[in-house]
């Protein structure tokens, strides 16, 4: 089994500080393709090619395009969402460092389509170098005339700013992110209104993942019906994965979707580090399910992932081997999303402390099976009555643990003593 | 407007487009529970106790912000909501003192009926409360941290009624906590003290710093002579305190409760606001005729007094020089007063019923003290905490016989009675101000452009021949408009009426909980009620306060005037 390289087709292969060679290497065709085209029908493309947000939610990329194209006002954003803070995932700093343009140029065209005015970049922090990369590509776009105004001798207008966080998980999130980048501290809004209608300053925005924005020049190159023939019914073109935890060749790889789990582990990855047995892999990062060895047949794919009752398409593949233990993995988890909530709704606020106190009962080998009844009930009412994205994902690990590790579970009630 | 029709707890119901489930469900009769929720303030949906289940959605979602769509089929009440409902009501326990009998808001509180109401007997989880430090550092509010649900009810009405900003969320996850911003303690800095937040506090974090103790001591001190005065907006408020319909004007019985709890001489601060409206009436008379700035801006308001100071200290010349209608009494109870009953001014304690926190505030100010040792006003008290007093008493207020006032601060008229409503000082003024410069009686009293709780409204007088111009705004956002036109030298008016409190005093931050617009409106009317029903209606035919000028006062803004009834403002940004 080999890669299948689309959106990480430059990597490696260009000098990313190079709009030249960006240029020599296919860059910017397809935005000088698109501004020949309809405005609708570059969104009637990315329609049939069903392509779905990367950034972990899976909406229909489309659907955003139509939401932000049909509305009226005079300004209207596009937001780039590359606060990457999901443990596990850094595939969106591979794109904005290995290849920096692609993500202007897939801005560009969506910007164009919809009629945008404004777009940001909204940064991680910690991504410093991504930081200044795109910042140094934003500078030659524009000497180069792909940025600002009459965009290649068009009618068309454009710039994009970077903005950064200041390290907050929660800020990934739409709406934390467009609080965050108003100035405030990053805590989430209530929906509805949606940001294609009320986001931004309070203006229609639409806000993607680097890897949907990446992705969108090559959809427009091949067309939206030879984009979907990759992958599967439910999950069209490539996905990059990040791999990582104990396997020996650690990274971001690029797959059709409809790849099994098993294959990116061992044929991609290389297997597992002195071929030691798989305790658990950890899908999407920490928000995402956590699943035992034989379960690891199961193919990339929405789909398939909508069973743990989260969606999770980040794509991160986080293996962990025989040494680890289940309930340390879930007390650093819960522990992380304790910190991160943002603290606006109860479920979350509350919950995870409580959470991590249960999990600690059975660490210590204190808990009985009133404690896994109560685990399972707390874990579902803040999955089910939080606000945002944090909250409804965050006791996925969990939730998962119960269903495929059950057996650990009841050995900690079962022998108190030992350990 | 169109219909959406859709199916609550398999109840077929039809609503207006743009309802929220809950309104929806509320208008058929089914109360879903909220937390976080409050009439005419924003939709937060942080408590997430509001959750219902819509056929064909996995998660739950709440009912306060999201708008009815035709088809739906909601249940509020399955075994799933219900078990996330009581989950997250024992998480907010979980890390909040229960020690519910010390609570200032036992059996007021919303959070403990709440709990009650969805037969929490036993909490699954166990406390992770952390106990930290009260903010009472300040003369009006107390702020119990200890007791926050982060329900940011608080923090809305602080930052979007106001426009004040001083409270904030700080923090994050499960350090998140409701503060003064940079985690101060509330001071007169920035804060106004208007305790908008604490009357919209679901709980006991928000609270007035109650007083009564040091007024059932001063009762009980035989050697204190203690008078007590009540302001207008009390009378039409207080009987929520005591098992009366919103709105039931309880002046006689309020009087009579008040000697019962032992006061001594039980008088009525709408003497005062008579006496206000001649000071100020003749201020705005001598500045329109000598050329002295304008708009002249009401001064009866402790907490649009410190905003100024705070923040606009570059128009402090525009506010009138007059004391609050409270400080005037004051400053006649150390001095008229004792005079007139022939007692040691030293042994007269003097009480304040206000609707208001910042009253206890404006009382500490330092130059609010005629002897300049000790304050005009010894205790103020909020309406609740009146209502309180009633309570410990264990007076019967509903069969109690009517008292009239005491003299000699006993008559007022019907000018002073709507002092308590948005708009009422500016129509007590005009109908005094129009009589004494045109000096022919006015053709009608009710100045009804400037009632209601629109949020600025203007009115247009003829004064000596000319047209002028007069507005009234209430709340800081609505007051922070009217003073960037004076900051800015565009205002086109005369006289400024400004109110902290949404609706005016009668929406106070010491009056009694659950203020909602609705209740506004219902005290308002029965302000302007009891000023119909009165034989005197003009400040300027009141025969104590006549009197009050011959005996004492000689005469409007006199060199006795300037010594007791006016003050002066300090620049509290630039200090």
């Amino acid at each position: 089994m080999k890669e299948m390289k689309l959106v990480s087709k430059r990597f490696g292969k260009i000098n990313p500080l190079s709009i030249d060679e960006y240029i020599n290497f296919d860059g910017y065709k397809n935005l000088k393709k698109a501004l020949k085209m309809e405005k609708t029908s570059i969104i009637e493309e990315v329609e049939k090619a069903y392509l779905r947000g990367r950034g972990g939610a899976g909406f229909p990329t489309a659907i955003k395009m139509m939401g932000l194209a049909k509305e009226t006002n005079k300004e209207k954003f596009i937001i780039c969402n590359a606060d990457e803070g999901e443990p596990g995932n850094f595939k969106d700093r591979y794109l904005m460092e290995n290849d920096p343009h692609q993500v202007l140029e897939g801005m560009l065209i969506v910007a164009y389509a919809t009629g945008a005015t404004k777009g940001y970049i909204y940064v991680r922090g910690e991504y410093q170098k991504s930081i200044s990369l795109l910042k140094w590509s934003i500078d030659e776009a524009k000497k180069n005339g792909y940025l600002g105004k009459n965009i290649l001798g068009s009618k068309f207008n454009f710039d994009i700013e970077v903005r950064s966080g200041a390290g907050s998980y929660v800020c990934g999130e739409e709406f934390a992110l467009i609080e965050s980048l108003e100035g405030k501290p990053g805590r989430t809004r209530v929906k509805p209104p949606f940001p294609t209608s009320v986001g931004l300053h309070n203006k229609p925005t639409l806000i993607n993942n680097v890897e949907t924005f990446s992705t969108i020049p090559s959809l427009i190159e091949m067309g939206g019906l030879e984009f979907a023939k990759i992958g599967t019914p439910s999950s069209t073109g490539t996905k990059l994965i990040s791999l990582s935890g104990n396997v020996k060749h650690k990274g971001v790889f690029e797959i059709p979707y409809g790849v099994p789990i098993r294959d990116v582990i061992y044929k991609l990855g290389g297997g597992i580090e002195k071929d030691r047995k798989i305790k658990m892999v950890q899908l999407g990062g920490a928000c995402g399910p956590i699943i035992p060895d034989y379960m690891l047949d199961m193919i990339i794919d929405y789909e398939r992932f909508e069973e743990f009752e989260s969606k999770t398409g980040a794509g991160a593949i986080i293996v962990m081997d025989e040494r680890f233990d289940l309930f340390d993995i879930l007390l650093k988890v819960v522990r992380f999303f304790q910190h991160e909530s943002c603290g606006k709704c109860t479920p979350c606020r509350e919950g995870h402390i409580q959470l991590a106190n249960l999990i600690i009962k059975f660490i210590e080998r204190k808990a009985t099976v009133k404690d896994i009844i109560s685990l399972e009930s707390l874990a579902r009412v803040i999955h089910q009555a939080s606000l945002c994205g944090l909250g409804q994902t965050s006791p996925t690990a969990i939730i998962s643990s119960l269903r495929y590790f059950r057996d650990d579970y009841i050995d900690r009630i079962e022998h108190p003593q030992k350990g | 407007m169109n219909m959406v029709n859709l199916t609550i707890n398999n109840v077929k119901v039809s609503v207006k487009e743009d309802t929220s489930i809950l309104q929806a469900a509320k208008q058929y009769s089914m109360n879903i529970p909220t937390l976080c929720y409050y009439e005419d303030l924003n939709i937060k949906s942080d408590c997430r106790v509001c959750v219902v289940e819509i056929d064909g959605k996995k998660g739950l979602t709440s009912a306060c912000s999201t708008p009815v769509r035709e088809g739906m089929v909601v249940n509020t009440n399955s075994p799933r909501v219900l078990n996330a409902r009581k989950t997250i009501v024992e998480l907010i326990l979980s890390n909040h003192d229960t020690n519910c009998t010390t609570c200032v808001k036992n059996m007021k509180c919303e959070l403990q009926s709440l709990a009650r109401n969805l037969g929490i007997d036993e909490n699954r989880f166990p406390s992770v409360f952390e106990k930290c430090d009260i903010d009472d550092n300040n003369p009006a509010i107390v702020r119990n941290p200890n007791l926050c649900i982060k329900c940011g009810r608080c923090v809305d009405v602080c930052n979007n009624v106001q426009g004040t900003s001083v409270l904030a969320i700080l923090g994050r996850g499960h350090e998140t906590r409701v503060s003064a911003v940079f985690d101060e303690d509330l001071n007169d800095d920035f804060c106004t003290f208007c305790g908008q937040c604490a009357s919209v506090c679901p709980v006991g974090a928000i609270t007035e710093k109650d007083d009564t103790d040091l007024v059932w001591h001063a009762l009980t001190d035989p050697k204190k002579h203690v008078i007590v005065q009540v302001a207008p907006a009390v009378r039409v408020s207080l009987g929520e305190e005591v098992n009366q319909a919103i709105g039931t004007i309880v002046t006689g019985k309020m009087v009579t409760a008040m000697k019962i709890l032992g006061f001594d001489q039980v008088f009525d601060t709408d003497f005062t606001a008579d006496l206000t409206i001649i000071e100020e009436g003749n201020e705005l008379i001598q500045r329109v005729t000598n050329g002295g700035i304008l708009p002249m801006m009401t001064s009866c308001c402790p907490g649009w007094i410190s905003y100024a100071e705070q923040r606009y200290p570059d128009i402090l010349d525009h506010i009138s020089s007059c004391k609050s209608p409270q400080q005037m009494f004051g400053a006649l109870a150390k001095s008229y007063y004792p005079q007139k009953a022939g007692l040691d001014p030293k042994d007269v304690f003097v009480v304040s019923v206000m609707p208001c926190t910042a009253k206890k505030y404006e009382a500490k100010r330092e130059e609010m003290s005629v002897d300049e040792n000790s304050p005009d006003i010894d205790v103020v008290l909020t309406t609740r905490e009146l209502g309180k007093m009633i309570k410990q008493m264990g007076i019967n207020f509903e069969n109690l016989k009517e008292t009239p006032f005491d003299s000699p601060f006993g008559i007022t008229t019907g000018a002073a009675a709507i002092f308590g409503a948005t708009g009422g000082v500016m129509e007590a003024a005009i109908r005094t101000v129009y009589e004494v410069v045109n000096k022919k009686p006015l053709e009608s009293l009710d100045f009804k452009e400037l009632r209601g709780l629109e949020g600025i409204k203007e009115a247009e007088v003829n004064l000596g021949g000319s047209m002028v111009k007069v507005a009234v705004a209430h709340t800081l956002s609505m007051a922070k408009v009217l003073c960037d036109q004076v900051r800015e030298g565009t205002s086109p008016y005369a006289f400024i009426e400004i109110m902290t409190c949404p609706g005016g005093c009668i929406g106070g931050g010491g009056q009694p909980y659950g203020t909602t617009n609705k209740v506004r409106q219902e005290r308002i009317d029965s302000t302007y009620r009891l000023d119909a029903s009165m034989t005197l209606r003009k400040s300027h035919e009141n025969p104590e306060v006549i009197a009050l000028y011959k005996d004492f006062l000689k005469e409007p803004l006199g060199e006795l005037s300037h010594h007791l009834l006016h003050t002066h403002y300090s620049d509290r940004k630039n200090k």
